[in-house]
């Protein structure tokens, strides 16, 4: 049952991506991806019916056509991208392109048939929920995408229209993502990898101008190396163990298998940007905004992270471990930072997206049961509400045309619905009892055990998250001038995928308890034997906690017993009571700014910081895992 | 403790902070040379409030701070029922976010600027209340405020940098001097009332009994640093009290600079050294 | 007594004066005469306060800024004209701009005459000012029923 349920996850998106390049008209977009995403939604809920363990559930295919293909695959794509590489006289990404293609053509010819596999794919409860992010966020993300298409070119005329190329690349990526979530065969992993990589490559350069095109070779460039780290590591552990299983190579001691899961983890570590490839993820905010929430949060950058906590137990208590851990660490603690000084929204959401990325690494690092616990839950927490984040703020530029955060306020009243949203997306980011909250609540727990000192650096990692989220919710609510409504022309296809994704951050939330039962306890239990939970007790004060938020919205029924006044202006206020009149007789109108603090968290200084640290750390891992 | 406990400081909280806020002003004005207000004076302030207008610049504002209300008696319920410390933590915070929003909402500069410094006081307390839990759970091996009370030692003992770390962050909590920023108490004013100036009436009642549940959270977290016996516990909890009102009586209000370096650099080091101690002595 | 005469916040304005009766406002908050003792407390805000005292007189380019303060006051107010400018104009009466005291804009409640004023004449306006309130609040609550 698992096998035909998997092929289907992983084929039919590619069959889609085949078909949308044939779209002449402009309305067939719709009806191609609409079916098309609730059947994927559809399938994708139908792992939870394969009823998969914690441990394993290893399927092997039996198609002996299936890696050359992938072999004449990749070589094609190193050929165009070398092209595109040597065009643009980006001679790194050349190089890291060639380097790469020799060595795959070599090993493949030299010791491929050497090396029997029992299994490519697998499916265990990690990997159905790894699955239902893709699936479900991913493909609602790429339904948003239709209308917000639309949208953009119907203003954008300087934009060529690419959007065939484009629900391509989206489905096709799709495809790549269920494909690393399922693989056991290491090199089909690093198959889906690598076309993650490409489709990621392509998406950043979408809108074909000059900063779109450097950044999309400078992501590429740190993909390429991670992806050269990967196929290494797959090398070592070939040459040295002979097997390029997933379970096999777990299942070794973990001396034995240190250089590999370190240069796995490398590979990690540049997809998910951790520092110091940070830079990466930050300019690949150019593409398009859709682009941004399924590639660059809630998905792609999730399989760095899925790799690195698949890794959890051969890094425990291992000195790659803590290393791997303390880079995760500085990253959030950074990147926290740097979201304080930060005014463009969709930058806020990317540094905050790599914070939580370093969290998540982090957890991975530790390797106890109760972090890749908390790991876990962050991965699906953080998909939801980041892609709804970055969802609204996509929508909101295009109202606004500015995605700076100054310029949201009053934007309950300009935009109440989607500020609405935007404001439960960022609730769900760090306020109690959301998700977000949750999780970090047991990072908290399980990082005190591993190392109190590590916990210091959380602490003001995650006071610092505190301070930007609330600035940002209190411009939202801000009102300045008598704004009027101005929320009309988002069309139906927007809407539904952020309300759906609304709707699934409060639910995920209040239905905590058996998710975590379902999709997370049974891998814990599967490998360490034991239980992590929060405690009965605590899921009921939880649970109490939600259903004050819940009853938040019902206080906005009609109020008695207000009277209205105009806000103090020192007793100078005149016409509608927002305006006053200053010491010259000229009237003015009142003005509310948010801290920055550029000096004290500017974004080069800390950035700096951070790369020099984390590059000393990650040589140490490296040589330590050769030693 | 249990649900009693802290169904008790629902209901019995608001007088003894009452109180507490009542006995403050008698002794800042002895300080001061001056004879001060009733003991009472509080309640009375707050049922003249209750008798006013409720005047709001935006609808709605003061749901904002009636949330902030519910919450802090929540979190307050929550530590003396010996909840899970991080949890009353997280949920303080909750409330604390509520009372900035409400500032922000009421779309006034005064109030805005008061929210915002009101959130820099959040962000200055935070790592230091969190470091405390840190602590107590590196040295009874739970997070539990009951197991916490029931240690046989007191934590101050093994805890002294952690200690000194949340009393430097307590003047933020009582709204005292020097850290008085986003609003402050009965004489002093601060850029108007920051955060509550646009809040009257009913509305601003409920501030002023909020922060009597404030002050008996905060000086109950300060007891469990000498909880092994309970009058040591309460004697020291009066003795901190005292020390605070010295504090506010004899320093002046710092730049907002200077409060959230100041905080996070004595956390850090006080936190982070009393933690290295504690990482040794295993 | 109900709980308003307990607790009467002011908030001070000073209109166009010498300043002489400004301080007299402030001794009356000092150790000597400290009304802090019958929970009198100066605030700042116009939203917190219930005794709007005035001192001074009102001018052209006072007035708005009188008028403002009193209407952001929540009800029950009172307003105290303190000082013989704020009652009458005092000796800017004659000014070209001035307009008077402070009954050309306002309903003031209580007079109190005196330059510059006494202390302890301010606490006795207040106490008066006090008794009015408790007033106002009662006819709010028959306006209520009625």
């Amino acid at each position: 049952m698992a096998l035909p349920l998997l092929a289907f996850l992983i084929l039919f998106p590619l069959f889609i991506a085949f078909l949308v390049l044939f779209v002449r008209k402009e309305a067939f977009f719709a009806v191609i991806i609409y079916p098309a995403a609730v059947i994927l939604i559809v399938a994708t809920c139908f792992l939870l019916g394969l009823s998969a363990g914690g441990s394993p559930t290893l399927i092997a295919v039996h198609a002996g056509w299936v890696e050359p293909l992938m072999l004449v695959v990749e070589v094609l794509a190193a050929i165009y991208l070398l092209f595109l590489a040597i065009k643009q006289r980006d001679w790194t990404v050349s190089a890291l392109v060639i380097i790469q293609t020799v060595v795959l053509l070599g090993f493949h010819f030299s010791r491929a048939g050497e090396v029997h596999t029992r299994a490519e794919l697998f499916i265990d409860v990690f990997s159905v929920m790894m699955g239902l992010v893709v699936g479900i966020v991913g493909t609602l993300i790429a339904v948003f995408a239709v209308g917000y298409m639309r949208d953009m070119h119907h203003h954008q005329h300087e934009i060529p229209d690419g959007r065939r190329v484009f629900f391509s690349i989206i489905f096709l990526f799709l495809s790549a993502m269920f494909g690393v979530c399922f693989s056991n065969n290491l090199s089909w992993m690093f198959f889906f990898w690598e076309i993650t990589t490409v489709c990621s490559f392509l998406m950043i350069r979408y809108k074909g101008d000059a900063t779109s095109v450097k950044n999309a070779f400078w992501a590429l460039r740190w993909n390429l190396l991670g992806g050269l780290a990967f196929l290494i590591g797959i090398i070592y552990l070939c040459l040295t163990h002979h097997t390029i299983e997933l379970d096999k190579m777990l299942a070794l001691p973990k001396a034995w298998v240190m250089l590999p899961v370190a240069l796995f983890c490398f590979a990690g570590l540049t997809k998910s940007a951790q520092l110091p490839f940070s830079s990466w993820l930050v300019g690949a905010m150019v593409a398009p905004t859709p682009v941004s929430a399924l590639l660059h949060s809630s998905t792609m950058v999730k399989a760095g992270v899925y790799i690195v906590l698949r890794l959890a137990t051969s890094l425990e208590g291992t000195f790659v471990g803590l290393i791997v851990a303390f880079v995760g660490l500085i990253t959030f603690l950074i990147c926290s930072f740097i979201c304080i000084s930060q005014n463009d929204a969709k930058k806020v959401l990317a540094y905050s997206t790599i914070a939580n990325l370093g969290l998540i690494i982090l957890c991975a690092g530790i390797g106890s049961p109760q972090a890749v616990w908390a790991g876990m839950l962050l991965i699906v927490f953080h998909a939801v509400s980041k892609g709804l984040l970055f969802l609204c703020v996509g929508s909101i530029e295009h109202k606004l045309h500015s995605r700076q955060i100054e310029d949201m306020s009053g934007l309950i009243i300009r935009l109440p619905k989607l500020s609405v949203m935007l404001q439960i997306g960022i609730a769900g980011m760090f306020l109690a009892p959301f998700g977000m909250l949750i999780s970090k609540w047991a990072v908290l727990r399980a990082i005190v055990d591993f190392n109190p000192f590590f916990a210091l650096f959380l602490i003001y990692g995650s006071t610092a998250t505190l301070f930007f989220w609330v600035k940002w919710l209190g411009k939202v609510i801000t009102v300045e001038k008598d704004y009027k409504n101005e929320e009309t022309g988002i069309s139906l296809d927007q809407w539904i995928p952020m309300g759906i994704l609304t709707a699934l951050t409060v639910l995920i939330c209040g239905l905590f308890s058996p998710f975590a039962n379902i999709l997370i306890e049974p891998y814990i239990v599967a490998l360490y034997g034991r239980e992590v939970t929060l405690g009965a007790g605590n899921m009921l004060i939880m649970s109490i906690m939600l259903t004050f938020i819940a009853l938040f919205p019902l206080t906005f029924l009609p109020t008695r017993g207000v009277k209205m006044a105009k806000p103090y202006l020192g007793g100078a206020n005149v016409g509608d009571g927002r305006q006053f009149r200053d010491s010259l007789g000229g009237v003015k109108p009142m003005h509310m700014k948010n801290f920055y603090m550029e000096e004290y968290f500017s974004e080069t200084r800390l950035m700096r910081l951070g790369v020099i640290v984390t590059t000393v750390f990650l040589a140490a891992m490296l040589a330590a895992g050769g030693m | 403790m249990s649900w009693i406990t802290g169904l008790a400081f629902v209901f019995f909280a608001p007088f003894v902070g009452g109180l507490i806020a009542g006995f403050d002003r008698k002794i800042t004005a002895r300080l001061q040379g001056r004879i001060g207000p009733p003991i009472l004076q509080p309640f009375y302030d707050v049922g003249k409030l209750l008798q006013k207008d409720n005047l709001v610049v935006r609808r709605s504002q003061h749901l904002y701070t009636e949330f902030f209300f519910v919450l802090t008696i929540f979190t307050g319920a929550l530590f003396f029922a010996g909840g899970d410390l991080l949890l009353v933590i997280f949920s303080l915070a909750m409330a604390g976010v509520f009372f900035a929003l409400g500032g922000y909402k009421a779309s006034s500069p005064y109030s805005f600027i008061g929210a915002q410094r009101e959130v820099l006081q959040m962000v200055s307390y935070e790592p230091a209340v969190l470091l405390a839990a840190v602590g107590m759970y590196m040295v009874t091996g739970s997070f539990k405020v009951s197991v916490i009370a029931a240690y046989p030692k007191p934590l101050v003992m093994l805890l002294p940098g952690i200690f000194f770390a949340f009393f430097f962050i307590l003047p933020v909590k009582f709204r005292k001097s020097p850290f008085d920023l986003s609003t402050s108490h009965h004489a002093h004013q601060e850029i108007v009332k920051g955060i509550t100036t646009e809040i009257s009436g009913k509305t601003l009642a409920l501030v002023e009994i909020a922060h009597w549940y404030e002050y008996v959270f905060v000086l109950g977290m300060g007891y469990l640093f000498f909880a092994s016996n309970i009058w040591l516990g309460l004697v020291m909890t009066f003795v901190i009290f005292e020390l605070l009102l010295v504090v506010d009586n004899s320093t002046a209000r710092v730049r907002w600079q200077a409060m959230m370096a100041s905080s996070w650099i004595v956390a850090l080091v006080a936190g982070g050294l009393n933690i290295l101690y504690l990482m040794l002595r295993h | 007594m109900g709980m308003l005469s307990k607790s009467p916040w002011v908030i001070h304005y000073d209109g166009s004066s010498c300043n002489g009766c400004d301080i007299e406002v402030l001794a009356a908050l000092m150790p000597r005469f400290d009304v802090e003792r019958f929970g009198v407390v100066n605030t700042g805000n116009p939203k917190h306060a219930d005794i709007l005292l005035l001192t001074g007189s009102i001018n052209e380019q006072n007035k708005p800024v009188v008028l403002n303060i009193y209407e952001q006051m929540p009800n029950p107010k009172v307003v105290l004209a303190v000082g013989i400018c704020a009652t009458s104009g005092g000796i800017f009466r004659e000014c070209y701009n001035v307009l008077g005291g402070a009954d050309k804009v306002l309903p003031v409640d209580v007079y109190v005459p005196g330059c510059a004023v006494r202390p302890e004449a301010i606490i006795d306006a207040v106490v008066k000012g006090v008794g009015i309130l408790e007033q106002k609040r009662a006819a709010m609550l028959a306006a209520q029923k009625a």
